[in-house]
């Protein structure tokens, strides 16, 4: 019984996320149209609104090539892997207070190990591809998320310290009595250091680096087409949303807002989340890319120290205050 | 208590996984059957820019990335050890503090001798 109910969830959560997908594409390409001053896809549906869903049968229905010198298996096991491994940890996330499908105790550490299986996904499609841009994305990508990951591990570690605990609903109920109900404030260093591994960790735009157009063609997935491409495309999306809410979650406040809505309570969860989504958009319109070299010693040499001291910060100033 | 061998808060995400990986392979395979395939010589040869592929793309590449794939493991052992001390830093006390700041010092060193090596310069 229970199982049936949670696969009713599930399926539930499963569509409005993949909603969420197609319209987060939609709504990128409309800001960032207006912000070039064009107008943004307008053709199919009003205002263009039914784009992503001719782009989802477009792709369902596109020719499938799978180069000679592919490693097949794993060149068709790739994308799963990612999609598989950003789905996972939606399920730990609280949407509202009860309102999340696995309630675990070490929901933080599950998703940062998911984010990490799913850097296994970009760097099997890398050299499945057996071609050099492949190649080279794959490779890139691997050592820039992996430094990033340091990085985000460690800045979170603050919001540990200040909840003492790894579940997200507790963080979330944690933060109620610190200021404005969030530990933006108190957190702000790490705040500072999660937002930019947060971008390099999704591959957005200043970090685009693993496919970055000019240099890389498309990095690893240069040689997929087809459905195979979407579901990678689907994948990077709802690891945007999974970092969102880790964000929301833990410096944010979660679902807490000035005042609670009554009939629909993860409301702020989700303006929250839209909020880092426009921030996301936003900042791949206004941006230029990092050079390789650069990234690097922004994550090493600028925000894994500054994590650590936000660390040694954090647990003085709580050792002290009590 | 239940006698299941999965705690029942780890059901939703073993149920998330199965669905995930039944929708990938599911699209993947329901659309062999409508989608067209024409392959020939030149299309599924590897992208480059057009022209045959000159040599094994699987070349040597920088020794760099093996270096951060080292740094990695060493530092991300060391975030795992942050978390436990994190969520029971209020339980311990001020010995945990003394110690964790000993671990982190001790983990500088290390860090500082990386960065003298030039290990963390991408370019010279």
């Amino acid at each position: 019984m229970t199982i049936l109910l949670m696969l009713v969830q599930i399926i539930v959560l499963f569509v409005l996320v993949m909603l969420h997908v197609a319209y987060a594409t939609y709504f990128e390409r409309k800001i960032i149209g207006h912000m070039q001053v064009r107008l943004g896809p307008m053709q199919v549906g009003w205002h263009g609104l039914l784009q992503p869903i001719a782009d989802g049968i477009k792709s369902f229905f596109k020719e499938d090539i799978i180069p000679e010198q592919a490693d097949r298996p794993t060149f068709m096991a790739a994308p799963i892997i990612c999609l598989v491994a950003m789905m996972t940890s939606l399920a730990v996330l609280p949407f509202a207070k009860g309102w999340v499908l696995a309630d675990i105790n070490i929901g933080l550490l599950f998703i940062f190990a998911m984010s990490s299986l799913a850097s296994y996904g970009v760097v099997l499609a890398g050299w499945a591809s057996n071609s050099k841009f492949s190649f080279l994305g794959g490779l890139r990508s691997m050592a820039q998320v992996i430094s990033y990951e340091i990085a985000m591990g460690l800045s979170l570690v603050g919001v540990m310290l200040m909840s003492g605990s790894l579940n997200l609903t507790q963080i979330v109920e944690a933060q109620g009595n610190s200021i404005l109900g969030m530990y933006l404030l108190p957190q702000c260093i790490g705040f500072f250091v999660f937002f930019i591994s947060m971008l390099a960790e999704t591959n957005r735009v200043p970090f685009d680096l693993p496919e970055a157009e000019t240099e890389l063609v498309s990095g690893y997935c240069t040689e997929y087409s087809g459905m195979r491409y979407a579901i990678f495309f689907m994948a990077e999306y709802i690891g945007m949303m999974v970092m969102a809410a880790i964000g929301t979650v833990c410096f944010l406040g979660g679902w807490n807002g000035p005042f609670a809505v009554p009939f629909f309570p993860p409301l702020w969860f989700l303006l929250k989340i839209y909020l880092f989504m426009f921030i996301f958009i936003w900042i791949r319109a206004t941006l230029p890319r990092y050079r390789y070299d650069q990234l690097m010693d922004l994550g090493w040499k600028l925000l894994i120290p500054l994590a650590l001291v936000n660390i040694v910060v954090t647990a003085c100033l709580k050792a002290m205050i009590g | 208590m239940d006698a299941s061998p999965i705690p029942q808060e780890y059901l939703g995400i073993l149920l998330l996984l199965l669905f995930g990986i039944l929708f990938g392979v599911l699209t993947l395979f329901v659309g062999r059957f409508f989608r067209l395939s024409r392959p020939y010589h030149e299309k599924l040869i590897a992208y480059e820019s057009g022209n045959e592929p000159t040599e094994a793309p699987r070349m040597r590449f920088s020794v760099k990335f093996y270096l951060i794939a080292i740094l990695f493991v060493v530092f991300d052992v060391e975030a795992i050890y942050l978390y436990p001390w994190a969520v029971s830093y209020d339980r311990l006390g001020l010995f945990a503090l003394v110690e964790m700041l000993l671990f982190i010092f001790l983990l500088l060193v290390g860090y500082v001798y990386a960065w003298k090596k030039g290990v963390l310069q991408w370019e010279k």
